[in-house]
């Protein structure tokens, strides 16, 4: 075997775009499944928080089903199942325009606000009732309540579970694999194939992966400091 | 639609329960369920080690197992796997089944996320159990074994049965390095059947959603259980008691 020599792949121009393409991927897959999983738990959770009872076990029933399917099933029944059903123009515009990624992105967000929105309603509820009373008697109005008053604090007490959620869903995306994207570990693959460096070509992408995952672990510690009231503990 | 999905799973169903067994390896929900049971037993054990290493006073041990804890929470599974897929033959010196490669992973990766569970646990326990063990003769570690852990690890059983749904749901990603688990298994019906692929992945959503629903609702069942019983006779139901060990820390999905 030969000498463990990261600067075999790093300096290889050819290797390196491809990682660093990869790297590109994973982060278009990440972040835009992230904006989808945010604004679909926020919708999630304000169907929840209306008094009808139907609604409240739609959502139930939504949050269960991604919360006790594995992802990767949820992505293999988008990218293979659903996608068979679409009317076949569509099916050849969407293989034209990155069908893969695609569904990757709304496979890994659907999943994904499951889990926000019952880390935002937990963080809701803990807020204390008489925060909800005290806005009220002192004028404001639901939505005035809801948005100046208890969101805050909500977003403030899920902060954690988000921030945790976030770095799965990071990790997560390298199921987007399993489908044909071309995202990082995907890369680390082919790169592997082409250099026969399989030590070299993984720790570079571990330690990628580790790198962002502790920064984004960092960035929520120093957030969860920051939104910490003046004087509490 | 339904007909297709029932035709298919009872053309399909000893495939999707044992896979080619016995001519061929155990697959399908049970080799599904077996896979989990052995991430789940062999982790445990290191995980209650790698928790005590975290809480030790001494940094000789509990800096690798803090840093082992953060490596497998920043890194993807998948990527576990592929360490494992390429570092376990080469350490052992010969080529091993994926089946052994994926239980590896699972163990290295659920001891990290379980220990943080275990750790949790002890750390909920209050103070005064130590103080009274230790005042009653125990020494640390004898403290820590008749006292402390059987405490911490009964409140724990909900967050590890939690934990267990979530391995079962890692245990699909086997099918990336051809363990014959459920996933592969109906990739396989899938490829002969090359038309009907949304009632093949539907089955296959269902069949999952079914066992970890059911273990899911057995947890909650006994986390509200073992809430009723700590808040002691007397007290009203309880089931708003704070569980010590909380919620497992996300190891999922």
């Amino acid at each position: 075997m030969q000498g463990l020599d990261i600067t075999a792949i790093l300096l290889n121009p050819q290797f390196a775009a491809m990682l660093a393409h990869g790297f590109q991927i994973t982060l278009v897959v990440a972040i835009g499944s992230w904006i989808l999983a945010m604004s679909l738990s926020l919708l999630l959770l304000v169907i929840r928080l209306t008094p009808s009872r139907i609604a409240d076990r739609a959502v139930g029933a939504y949050v269960s089903y991604h919360r006790n399917v594995p992802t990767l099933v949820q992505l293999m029944l988008w990218y293979f199942g659903i996608f068979s059903l679409l009317p076949s123009a569509l099916q050849d515009w969407l293989s034209t325009h990155y069908a893969e990624a695609t569904f990757a992105i709304i496979g890994l967000g659907l999943c994904q606000a499951a889990y926000f929105s019952e880390d935002l309603r937990s963080g809701l509820r803990s807020v204390a009732a008489g925060q909800e009373e005290a806005a009220r008697a002192l004028g404001h109005s639901y939505i005035g309540t809801m948005r100046d008053v208890l969101l805050p604090q909500a977003f403030r007490n899920a902060l954690p579970a988000l921030i945790n959620h976030t770095v799965s869903l990071f990790k997560n995306s390298s199921l987007a694999m399993a489908i044909g994207v071309a995202e990082l570990t995907h890369a680390v693959r082919e790169v592997e194939n082409q250099s026969f460096r399989t030590f070299e070509t993984f720790l570079i992408a571990t330690l990628v992966y580790l790198a962002c995952s502790l920064v984004l672990m960092a960035i929520g510690a120093w957030l969860g400091r920051r939104a910490r009231p003046a004087g509490a503990h | 639609m339904l007909v297709e999905i029932i035709r298919i799973v009872q053309e399909n169903w000893l495939l999707l329960l044992v896979g080619q067994y016995p001519n061929g390896p155990l697959g399908g929900i049970a080799a599904t369920l077996l896979l989990s049971v052995l991430g789940i037993a062999l982790a445990f054990p290191l995980s209650v080690l790698m928790a005590l290493a975290r809480i030790s006073p001494w940094r000789i041990l509990r800096a690798p197992a803090t840093a082992l804890v953060y490596t497998m929470r920043g890194v993807p599974l998948l990527m576990i796997i592929f360490w494992g897929y390429f570092l376990v033959p080469l350490l052992i010196g010969r080529a091993v089944p994926g089946f052994v490669t994926m239980v590896c992973a699972l163990v290295i990766y659920e001891a990290a996320f379980l220990s943080e569970v275990v750790r949790a646990g002890i750390q909920a326990l209050p103070a005064g159990q130590m103080d009274a063990a230790r005042a009653l003769g125990h020494s640390n570690l004898s403290a820590m074994r008749y006292v402390i852990l059987p405490q911490a690890l009964y409140n724990m059983m909900p967050s590890i049965l939690s934990q267990f749904v979530s391995t079962i749901k890692e245990t699909t990603l086997g099918y990336v390095i051809n363990v014959p688990e459920l996933t592969f298994a109906a990739n396989q019906i899938n490829n002969r059947l090359l038309t009907k692929p949304f009632e093949v992945f539907i089955i296959l959503a269902i069949i999952y959603f079914i066992v970890c629903w059911s273990l899911t609702q057995l947890a909650n069942w006994l986390e509200r259980r073992i809430a009723t019983k700590r808040a002691g006779p007397g007290s009203a139901q309880g089931t708003d008691f704070a569980l010590p060990g909380g919620k497992p820390l996300a190891a999922e999905p």
